[in-house]
This record gives structure tokens, sequence and C-alpha cells, in this order.
């Protein structure tokens, strides 16, 4: 069961980086990168690694292949084909399709919220999650480097704001 | 039964591909988005040692090397707009005034 599962993953992640190299459209290079993302979190979870799983999926398949298309939409290399909507009606429609998929979606997690949940037992500690061992190391013996990537971050953000801004028009100076 | 060998194997073609998109494609958000492949693989292969090694350590780094990309990615893509605005394409067989 856990070789089919790595077998499906490994093939599933191997055919969409393949589709990023080689597809021509810069459009289906982000979706298939967005699907290769997903399966390397499926390996991830596989490999017990589940904190960095979620990670992946909120970091690169949530923000970083959202900030490609933002991109290439800005750049205009490739326009989304959206279909024609016309009139308040129509958009009434999708907005109500869409609640509905969120509700049928997120329903099975509600379900949990609204069952008694079971006390914990004084003085049994539960075991230690992936997140936990993870918040132990990088919080105690890797809090510089913790911090210097926080910095790099900023630098980040700085250079990218300034990268990104229009020329102002320029006057000679002396 | 799945060994650290076939993780490794992935990540190496994995690897291999994002190379392969770097060196080829000439679209330079493709490029990026190759490297990017190419840094998954690398974080693949810290994953699968971080497991069947027994240490931690390994996903440590990878939420490092994730910051990194990210903000990699940040720069990479703000530059690749300035470019855009400066010659009207992204094509970086244009982009040659620092050429010989």
């Amino acid at each position: 069961m856990e070789t089919l599962l790595f077998y499906v993953l490994g093939v599933v992640t191997l055919a969409s980086a393949l589709f990023v190299v080689f597809l021509r459209r810069p459009l289906h290079n982000v979706l298939f990168m967005i699907l290769a993302m997903i399966s390397l979190a499926g390996l991830f979870v596989m490999l017990h690694a589940e904190f960095l799983a979620m990670v992946q999926l909120v970091v690169y398949a949530g923000a970083v292949m959202v900030l490609f298309l933002f991109v290439i939409m800005l750049l205009n290399l490739e326009a989304l084909p959206m279909p024609a909507l016309n009139g308040r009606a129509a958009r009434w429609w999708v907005g109500a399709l869409l609640a509905l998929t969120m509700v049928v979606v997120l329903g099975p997690l509600l379900r949990g919220v609204f069952m008694a949940s079971p006390k914990p037992i004084a003085g049994m500690t539960p075991p230690m999650t992936n997140t936990d061992i993870i918040a132990k190391e990088l919080f105690t013996t890797y809090l510089l480097p913790f911090e210097i990537a926080s910095v790099l971050l900023l630098a980040a953000i700085v250079g990218a704001v300034v990268l990104g801004r229009r020329r102002q028009e320029k006057t000679t100076k002396d | 039964m799945v060994t650290l060998h076939h993780y490794l194997f992935l990540s190496a073609l994995l690897f291999g591909v994002g190379i392969v998109g770097v060196m080829v494609r000439r679209n330079l958000i493709v490029i990026l988005m190759s490297l990017e492949l190419m840094l998954n693989a690398v974080n693949l292969t810290f994953v699968a040692f971080s497991r069947y090694l027994g240490s931690i350590e390994g996903q440590i780094f990878v939420l490092f090397i994730m910051v990194v990309a990210a903000s990699e990615v940040a720069v990479g893509l703000a530059i690749a707009v300035a470019i855009y605005r400066q010659k009207g394409t992204v094509d970086v067989n244009e982009i040659n005034l620092m050429k010989w």
C-alpha cells in the first residue's frame, strides 16, 4: 500500500515536472507546477513530515505559485480565459455555487467541532507530533538562523518593492 | 517496501528535470519555475534523509530552504517585471546588453 502510494505520487510529481518544463504556454506551466507542489506535499506526509507538508502547501502552492500567476497576468503574457458572465444574476449564482462547495468541503471538519472531545487524562503527556519536535529544535538550537531568516525576508520584501517600482522621470542633477 | 533509495532517485530525477528546464527554456518566468523545481527536489532529499536517519535537522533545513526560495522568487519576479517594462519581453536571449 505504501509502495503503491509512493509510486503514484512519484509519477504524478515527475509528470507534472516534465509538463512544467516542456509546455509552451506559461499558464499551463504554472498550473502543472501547482500540481507538482501538491504531490510533493503528499510525499512529505508519507515521510512523516506533516508540518512541512502543510507549510509546503501554504507557502509554495498557495503563495509562490499565486505570485507567478500574478506576474504572468500582469505582464500580459497570457490572458486567463474567462467565461462571459453578464448581469448580476449570473454573479449571484457563481457566488452561491462557490459557497455551497466550501460548505461541502468543510462540512466534515465542522462536525468534529460539535462532537464531544475527550478530556485529557491528568499526568499523561500526549506523544510529540512532528510540529512539536520541529518547534523544540527551531526555537532553542536554531534560534539564530530563525532570526536571520526573518531579516532575510524583510530584505527580500524591500528589494521586491524597490525593483518593482515604476521608474520616475529622471531629473538631471548639477 | 520503500527505501531511502527510492526517494533519492525520485529527487535526482526532479533535479535533472529542473536543470533541463533552466537550460532549455527562454522564457524567464519558466526558468524561475524550473529553479523552484530544483529547490523542491533538494527539499525532498532533505526530508527523506531526515526520516531515514532519524534526525529532525533535515526538516529544519527544509524550512530555511523554503524561506530562502520564497524570497528569491519574490525578488526574481520583481526583476522580471522590471525587465519587461524596460525591454517589452521576458525572452532571455534579448537580455544581452552585457554580452561581449
